[in-house]
């Protein structure tokens, strides 16, 4: 063949720690919202996409995130590397994340605690698990094994949950602080899954916050969430994302804000998906309270908890 | 709870997602240690549905061709015998034609699991590797006297679909949002699927078609393909076949086979 | 492969003489070229722009759509209101209506 043999961008990935983007505002980044973004041309904020839906080998996706790139920074956020789940992580999606991290180069690169495999099936669902220490030891050994492919460190999602372990020794923020502590990965805070989850098992969504190591916080999530109710007719809140960012997870995001100062945050929208300009409006909502808490942050090392 | 022997809490977890005869699993809770109950059901929802909601996104026309409520039901019944095993959901599915066409509910549209064989070839093109198609002044530029064995390397994003109905015509009509007029489903259609640069074109082959581009997409020489393909269809135009296969971009590139 | 029909290097030679004139003429369409164009008759699919599947957002709740056990109970036909599927005829009159079985 004459064909020109172009390296092979996943086979060297260079150890790299991004410029960081600082406290933005950014939005899913939808297909659909395509021309729309394009016609606007550059603006402040960032972009997230969920890995898996630009892995295939080509064609129009690649096109649209190549577009996108070109003039905003991109976050990357996986949803299927099942590293809360037991069993070892899939080499050949590890493979694919990693070429996906080196040929576009994003600013952000997170992932969940949760799982989504099980031994062949895929369940296309973030999963939870019981907090031990025995999942603990399991969780880092993947965390590690994720950040030694990608050569760089990861940001890890709390989850939204709707049930709880019965075997579980610590509480969820002392597994994540744990986490942080032993891989040296970053987290992604999701605010609107704190104010989930609180509601679905009833403790102090300012509480959890109190107790969240902030200072590894490298990106924040907002969403909107449903109201259901269970067996018992309790209050049960759904992770939806199919609408606006509720106004008590706004509160909440003031004040992260104010202890953490500003970092990049995501309005995320999966599902119901608007037209852009509403995304966009949900955007500067939270870009003015980034903005706002730019303004009144303390001196440097202040706020490191 | 202490779970068996080599169980893990994925295990249990997992057992009850894809079938809702099993209760929720006795090592999670709700609200102060409350039975899960539906709150395991959110999980079993957000599985069954996600992926239901995967397969239409896959399978348009044949939502459309079944309407919404009798594709769920059916694509919840192949999800649970048949739940992905690759995380990147543009590859799941595969198997879906065939179960279609196993469906004791579908056996009086027997033209569908084609249908959604073309749909299923619509994605892969959409996702394959990009490639530039052959350019006609590669072909010109061949000896005449080496046309015979001139063998064509397909583009990635080419596939056919053949089919004994009117796969395609009901394929086009229902990929759209424009009404359905009467179609007559019984007249046999082949399809060639691929995408050139940006959009994925689907193109009703004419007779003997499928076979002459089948021969060359399996890189059977050009003079071979064209015998075979007058074999299955007397009045197979040949020049009209070679340039439509190349307008639509289902080559590369050529190269001449071994001289016999 | 005993292939009843050879084709001949003539024959091959004026085959791709006529197609490579096809394909440098855009427009208009000769006789010839517009059966050609006919036979490929092309079935565009634009603006199927596909929606991202692997998603993060949680499904509906707690609807019954994964804890559901009856699909048809007999009478798959009232599924299928809203469907395309009456507009596409077999010869033997069948229509493709979804009848129980």
């Amino acid at each position: 063949m004459a064909t020109a043999t172009k390296t092979n961008a996943s086979t060297a990935v260079p150890l790299r720690f991004p410029a960081p983007i600082g406290g933005v505002a950014g939005t899913s980044f939808k297909p659909e919202h395509l021309s729309a973004i394009l016609e606007a041309g550059r603006q402040r904020g960032f972009f997230e996409v969920h890995a898996e839906n630009y892995m295939g080998a080509g064609g129009p996706p690649h096109r649209a995130l190549e577009a996108i790139r070109r003039d905003h920074p991109l976050s990357l956020h996986g949803v299927c590397m099942s590293i809360g789940g037991p069993q070892p992580l899939d080499k050949v999606h590890l493979a694919r994340f990693r070429g996906l991290v080196a040929r576009y180069q994003p600013a952000l690169v997170s992932e969940h605690l949760a799982w989504s495999t099980h031994e062949t099936s895929f369940f296309n669902d973030l999963l939870p698990l019981p907090y031990t220490e025995a999942t603990l030891r399991c969780v880092c050994d993947h965390i590690d094994q994720v950040q030694e492919a990608i050569r760089r460190p990861i940001l890890l999602e709390n989850p939204s949950t709707y049930v709880a372990f019965r075997d579980s020794t610590m509480s969820e923020t002392d597994f994540i602080r744990g986490v942080a502590q032993r891989t040296g990965c970053r987290l992604l805070l999701d605010v609107n899954n704190v104010f989930v989850s609180a509601a679905n098992h009833g403790f102090s969504a300012l509480d959890y916050l109190a107790d969240f190591p902030l200072s590894h916080v490298a990106e924040i999530h907002l969403a909107g969430h449903a109201e259901q109710a269970d067996d018992g007719g309790a209050l049960l809140l759904i992770d939806s994302h199919d609408g606006p960012v509720a106004d008590a997870v706004w509160t909440l995001f003031e004040i992260v804000i104010e202890r953490r100062g500003p970092v990049p945050t995501l309005i995320e929208w999966d599902s119901k998906i608007p037209d852009w300009a509403v995304l966009q409006a949900e955007a500067a909502a939270a870009q003015a309270i980034l903005d706002r808490g730019a303004s009144s942050a303390l001196p440097a090392g202040r706020h490191a908890a | 709870m202490p779970l068996e022997q080599n169980q893990t809490f994925a295990t249990v977890f997992a057992r009850g997602l894809l079938d809702p005869t099993r209760p929720a699993p006795p090592d999670v809770a709700g609200r102060d240690g409350r039975s899960a109950g539906r709150r395991y059901d959110v999980y079993r929802n957000n599985v069954t549905v996600s992926l239901i909601e995967a397969l239409a996104a896959i399978y348009p026309a044949v939502q459309r061709i079944t309407g919404p409520d009798f594709f769920r039901a059916a694509a919840r019944c192949h999800i649970r015998k048949s739940p992905p095993t690759s995380p990147l959901l543009f590859d799941y599915g595969r198997d879906f034609p065939a179960f279609i066409e196993g469906y004791e509910h579908a056996r009086e549209l027997p033209w569908l699991a084609d249908v959604a064989r073309i749909e299923r070839g619509w994605l892969d093109a959409y996702h394959a590797r990009d490639a530039a198609p052959l350019s006609p002044a590669r072909l010109a530029a061949v000896a005449l006297d080496r046309l015979a064995d001139l063998v064509f390397i397909p583009h990635p994003a080419a596939g056919i679909v053949r089919s004994q109905f009117s796969a395609v015509t009901i394929f086009a009509a229902n990929r759209d949002t424009a009404p359905v007029e009467r179609i007559d489903g019984s007249t046999p259609e082949d399809a060639l699927i691929t995408r050139a640069e940006f959009d994925v074109t689907v193109r009703h082959l004419p007779p003997g078609g499928a076979v002459f581009a089948t021969n060359l997409m399996s890189a059977r020489p050009l003079g071979e393909a064209a015998a075979s393909a007058l074999d299955a269809a007397p009045d197979f135009d040949l020049a009209s076949n070679i340039a439509g296969l190349i307008e639509a971009g289902a080559f590369t590139s050529i190269a001449l086979g071994d001289a016999r | 492969m005993s292939a009843k029909h050879t084709v001949t290097a003539f024959v091959l030679a004026g085959a791709v003489s006529t197609a490579l004139a096809t394909l440098a003429v855009a427009a208009p369409l000769t006789k010839a070229e517009g059966d050609a164009a006919a036979a490929a008759k092309k079935e565009k699919c634009f603006g199927v722009a596909l929606k991202g599947q692997n998603d993060c957002a949680a499904g509906p709740g707690t609807t019954c759509q994964g804890t559901s056990t009856a699909d048809f109970q007999g009478n798959a036909w009232k599924f299928v209101q809203g469907g395309t599927c009456t507009s596409i005829e077999l010869p033997n009159g069948k229509k493709g209506s979804l009848k129980p079985v």
